[in-house]
């Protein structure tokens, strides 16, 4: 059914792209939606594991909007929530298992993101707000949208955090042993989750502060 | 438009069908998971060994060459059990349930727990294996000993789902460095263990430094399941150690 539709309307046409580039900035899950923030504080300590976060959650939201936009004519609205649920749920145990078996260096660094991605509101957000309505490619793009989106904030904050914190970036030394001679001390505050949300703030700030239109009126 | 006997057939066919899914790749995949993990537990005990370039491709060759006796020890530090010679992974040693045993241990019953005995260099090194809680979940790892039963040669920890950033820092290189030449037993004999304490380890007084290592800053909790899952498991071998003279 939506083939006929889709060679009528091109793959990345105006309205596909906004897709993709609206959840960077003006409809940022993080910033502005604020959602998954409890992720975005545990998870940001170091660069290395938001990375690792970031890639899982793309690929689990993708994955998701996709089987529910595909299912989405079939679902009764009334038990929606926990269609939604047992997708991204057993989704997740999936691709856990399959990592298990063969990839399990992969796993073993993921193994602490399980239940996190399962719980990120971001994930059903998306599926509620969008593919419940949406045709699968749509869907597929806001996906990606979205998941990058949180992912480079995410980045951002782990980035901040970990040079600040450590002194290291993805666990190797950047802060020259010559400014800890002259009395520069890493910023322990920095690794406590607290930080994080200080941080999360001041790109929201900056973002509203070059982008009038995102200020709500009171 | 949707009656509820469509909602509950959709409910009900969705159970089935997640769960058949499930529970086929569970079962499909398991040989290849626990081969996997048997993989992990060796490359974790060579390493806390100090033995280099362990790959997943060699351990289970590396493990039967170093390796020289998996030992089982009871509570009273008997050993019931020394396997020798190929096929190690398959030894009781190996495949024993240290949760099950701690927990043996912790409500007084008999127990029995795993050594692992390794020659390099001419010089035989004792490796222990650990078991404890963090603060979300389990933590392990092992601990490897001069053949003094007394002096750290390395340790090597792992979780199942510690605070990335945190907790987790428990398995960097960083925090497991602090372990070699480390006692666990001080001048007159006694069983003291490691402890893992806040504060810098560097202002206490020399014979406190030498059974202490630095906490980790946000991992308070996990720092304080490390430091009793060193202290809860040592002290079960502490009757065997003393056998050794």
């Amino acid at each position: 059914m939506s083939t006929e539709k889709q060679e009528r309307e091109p793959l990345f046409s105006a309205k596909n792209r906004k897709l993709l580039t609206n959840p960077l900035s003006t409809d940022n899950p993080i910033t502005v939606q604020v959602l998954g923030i409890c992720s975005a504080l545990a998870v940001t300590a170091k660069l290395k594991p938001a990375f690792v976060m970031s890639l899982s959650v793309i690929a689990v939201i993708v994955f998701a909007n996709l089987i529910i936009s595909l299912l989405r004519n079939g679902i009764p609205p009334r038990i929606r929530i926990i269609v939604q649920l047992v997708v991204i749920a057993s989704l997740v145990i999936l691709v856990d298992q399959i990592l298990k078996a063969f990839v399990f260096d992969v796993s073993k660094q993921l193994s602490v993101f399980v239940g996190l991605i399962i719980t990120n509101c971001i994930i059903m957000g998306r599926l509620e707000a969008f593919a419940m309505g949406n045709k699968p490619w749509p869907s597929i793009l806001d996906g990606i949208g979205n998941g990058l989106g949180y992912a480079w904030v995410l980045i951002a904050v782990g980035f901040v955090r970990e040079l600040f914190g450590s002194g290291t970036l993805w666990g190797y030394s950047v802060i020259p042993e010559t400014f800890y001679n002259f009395g520069y001390e890493n910023n322990g505050f920095m690794i406590l989750p607290p930080m994080a949300l200080i941080i999360v703030g001041i790109i929201i700030w900056i973002q509203r502060a070059r982008n009038p239109e995102l200020v709500e009126e009171n | 438009m949707y009656s509820n006997a469509y909602i509950f057939r959709y409910a009900g066919v969705m159970v089935i069908l997640v769960a058949a899914i499930l529970s086929s790749a569970a079962m499909f995949l398991k040989p290849m998971q626990e081969r996997n993990e048997a993989v992990d537990k060796m490359q974790s005990i060579l390493s806390a060994a100090g033995i280099e370039n362990v790959t997943t491709e060699n351990a289970i060759e590396l493990f039967n060459n170093y390796i020289t006796d998996m030992i089982v020890v009871d509570n009273e530090g008997n050993i019931v059990d020394d396997f020798k010679g190929d096929g190690k992974e398959n030894s009781e040693a190996f495949k024993l349930n240290l949760k099950e045993q701690l927990y043996n241990k912790s409500v007084n019953k008999d127990f029995k727990l795993p050594l692992y005995v390794l020659e390099k260099d001419g010089q035989k090194i004792n490796i222990i294996p650990l078991r404890g809680v963090g603060l979300w979940g389990p933590v392990w790892g092992n601990i490897a000993l001069k053949n003094d039963f007394n002096t750290v040669v390395g340790v090597t920890f792992s979780h199942k789902s510690e605070t990335p950033g945190l907790g987790a820092e428990i398995e960097t290189p960083a925090f497991e460095s602090q372990f070699p030449g480390k006692t666990i037993f001080n001048d007159q004999g006694e069983f003291v263990s490691i402890g893992v304490i806040k504060g810098g380890v560097s202002n206490f007084p020399l014979d406190v430094q030498r059974h202490k290592v630095d906490a980790i800053t946000g991992g308070t909790i996990t720092s304080n399941g490390v430091n009793d899952m060193i202290q809860n498991v040592l002290e079960s071998y502490v009757p065997y150690i003393q056998k050794q003279g």
